[in-house]
């Protein structure tokens, strides 16, 4: 089944005189795990913005699960919000609420179910994310970078999303905790047949996890696909990305 | 769709229940109301054939009565899919019968956490003025530490940016005293009177505690809220690393850059609540600018105006001490730099105005 959960056509982004994004397409099938990749102020962070109804691009058209998003009507875009998963760089939990009532909160603010079935929810999302059943009981200034980006999975989670957006999800973690969330991520897409858009620079997450991808360069995607077709686009950025000493001994290893 | 997700049909030897639709989050509560009711004997089957969806609530659901009808019954599961099936797995893996910690806050317990937390406050106030104190003569002994730039910058931030709301403020209760005691004085017929009253409580007490509040609310808060900020994206910490000493950079600065402006701007409240009160002679007792002057030249002593400019440096010192130090007392969560915000103009405010008494006694006692 090859059906369109995110479509992007003819971005333009500009503030002022600077343009961000010139005429940029982009497309997320239904179950798969799609990285941006692309250089430090190529706008990856803005274009993931704008899907997510943060920022408003400047012309183009962003269709969501079916919605676009450049008239969309107010009851509409709380129901989509619902129905999606953000995980934010540096997690952005609420600091005066403990990990289990950022978890809960959607859980409360939208549902009927009662307290004990909430518990249980949240109990099941902070054990699959790989924390104690302890950190529940914990405020975020408590915990350890590592543990933040587990208790935003778990936040991002908690509604069952359909789609989860993860910006970074691994930056600032070590080596084998960033391998392990990639495991994370991975078996939540399997399991739960999520469909996960993310940003990444994380050549090992590139090749092992990610399904379809795209580099944004110059304003424009320059290439978009699987990792054996993006490497063969002609673009410099692609071109030192994955054409350097490091990159060709990591594909040499192999990827999945 | 059947609404309700969920049927029960009785056979003779086995129970059904027939699971349909989506049993998914918003339709888990409705389920829950149907199971609660109902017990199982003998044989019970789940037919899941139907179900069009899952999601986490719902296996949750099913799991927690799967497990309870077990206890009394034989179950049989059928008609779930693979992945279904899969996303049970997982969800069974991650069970937990932990409970989540919780801590339990008793009025002993909040009583005692607060003693302890202003004791705590109270020492390291005591702390932090002794390095304002030792920084500040380390100025004398190093002046080329002063940082002029930064001080001018902050006399025009915290001075000259003040000077409307403090003209505006002096200026009413400046009218405001004089309009309230001239029907007073006017039944005695001391009209003039109304100079010396004005003249001495505008530069001697008015003046100063006005420009101090409005400061403090206007200053004060916002070095608690720069240096709490600074705090939380770790920029302080930063600036120890590099050996930039923040007493040095961020708050002696502002101190010296507040204790020269303020008497100036007592200076200023001074001229604008004369000016109101002025005008408001004028209108209620017919005095005339040029005798106002006069009667003030003849009787408000010069000693009154000093003592109101002289309060100015202390207030200074109180207003930026207590800002500062409520900004490095933020912690790592969004809720501290507003509670210490607004703790640091009450603070200041209280401490102004109780230095504002000492002042008085103490003056009183000399005699002046």
């Amino acid at each position: 089944m090859k059906s369109e959960v995110i479509k992007a056509r003819d971005i333009v982004t500009s503030f002022g005189e600077t343009v961000i994004h010139d005429k940029l397409n982009l497309t997320v099938n239904r179950g798969e795990i799609y990285g941006i990749l692309g250089e430090s102020g190529s706008g990856k962070t803005l274009l993931l913005k704008e899907m997510i109804m943060l920022h408003k691009p400047t012309s183009g058209h962003i269709t969501i699960l079916g919605n676009e998003l450049s008239n969309i009507d107010y009851q509409n875009a709380q129901k989509l919000r619902r129905e999606w998963g953000i995980l934010f760089q540096f997690g952005a939990l609420f600091t005066s609420l403990t990990v289990a009532e950022n978890i809960e909160l959607q859980l409360k603010e939208y549902t009927d179910i009662d307290k004990r079935m909430r518990d249980e929810l949240v109990k099941t999302k902070i054990s699959m994310v790989g924390l104690p059943i302890r950190a529940g009981g914990l405020y975020p200034s408590e915990l350890s970078g590592g543990m933040i980006k587990r208790a935003a999975l778990a936040r991002a989670l908690a509604m069952d999303p359909k789609l989860l957006f993860l910006d970074e999800p691994t930056s600032g973690l070590d080596p084998i905790g960033a391998r392990n969330f990639d495991s994370l991520i991975l078996e939540l897409k399997e399991l739960l047949g999520i469909t996960v858009v993310m940003i990444t620079h994380d050549l090992d997450t590139i090749y092992s996890i990610v399904d379809r991808f795209c580099v944004l360069a110059d304003k424009h995607v320059v290439a978009e696909g699987t990792l054996e077709s993006v490497i063969e686009a002609d673009h410099p950025f692609v071109e030192r990305f994955f054409k350097n000493d490091y990159a060709k001994r990591r594909l040499e290893y192999g990827g999945r | 769709m059947n609404p309700t997700c969920i049927k029960i049909e009785y056979y003779s030897n086995h129970t059904t229940i027939y699971a349909s639709g989506d049993w998914t989050i918003h339709n888990v509560p409705k389920i829950d109301r149907v199971l609660k009711g109902f017990s199982c004997h003998r044989r019970l089957v789940w037919d899941f054939s139907a179900v069009s969806s899952f999601d986490s609530s719902g296996i949750l659901l099913f799991m927690g009565y799967h497990d309870k009808f077990l206890s009394h019954c034989r179950v049989e599961v059928v008609g779930y899919t693979k992945a279904q099936e899969r996303m049970f797995r997982l969800l069974l893996a991650h069970k937990v019968d932990d409970l989540i910690p919780k801590v339990e806050r008793g009025l002993f317990y909040s009583i005692g956490k607060n003693t302890v937390s202003s004791y705590d406050v109270f020492v390291k106030f005591v702390n932090f003025t002794g390095y304002i104190m030792v920084a500040f003569l380390r100025y004398f002994t190093h002046p080329k530490n002063i940082r002029i730039k930064e001080i001018v910058y902050y006399m025009e931030r915290s001075g000259v940016g003040a000077l409307f709301i403090i003209a505006l403020t002096s200026f009413l209760v400046g009218m405001v005293i004089s309009y309230q005691s001239a029907v007073e004085l006017a039944k005695f017929g001391a009209d003039i009177f109304i100079v010396d009253l004005a003249g001495i409580s505008i530069t001697r007490e008015l003046a100063p505690l006005i420009t101090a509040i409005v400061v403090a609310g206007r200053s004060g808060s916002a070095y608690t809220a720069q240096i709490g900020a600074m705090k939380i994206t770790e920029e302080i910490s930063a600036m120890r690393t590099m050996g930039f000493d923040p007493y040095y950079f961020l708050i002696l600065p502002r101190m010296i850059a507040l204790m020269i402006s303020l008497p100036l701007l007592i200076f200023f409240a001074d001229m604008m609540g004369i000016a109101g009160s002025m005008l408001a002679s004028y209108l209620e007792l017919g005095i005339s600018s040029h005798q106002f002057l006069n009667r003030m030249q003849e009787v408000l002593d010069i000693k009154h105006f000093w003592i109101g400019i002289v309060k100015g440096p202390f207030f200074a010192m109180l207003i930026v001490m207590i800002g500062c130090f409520r900004g490095l007392q933020v912690t790592d969560d969004t809720e501290s730099i507003g509670y210490q915000t607004t703790a640091s103009v009450v603070n200041s405010i209280f401490f102004v105005i109780a230095c504002d008494a000492l002042f008085s006694i103490l003056l009183t006692k000399w005699g002046l």
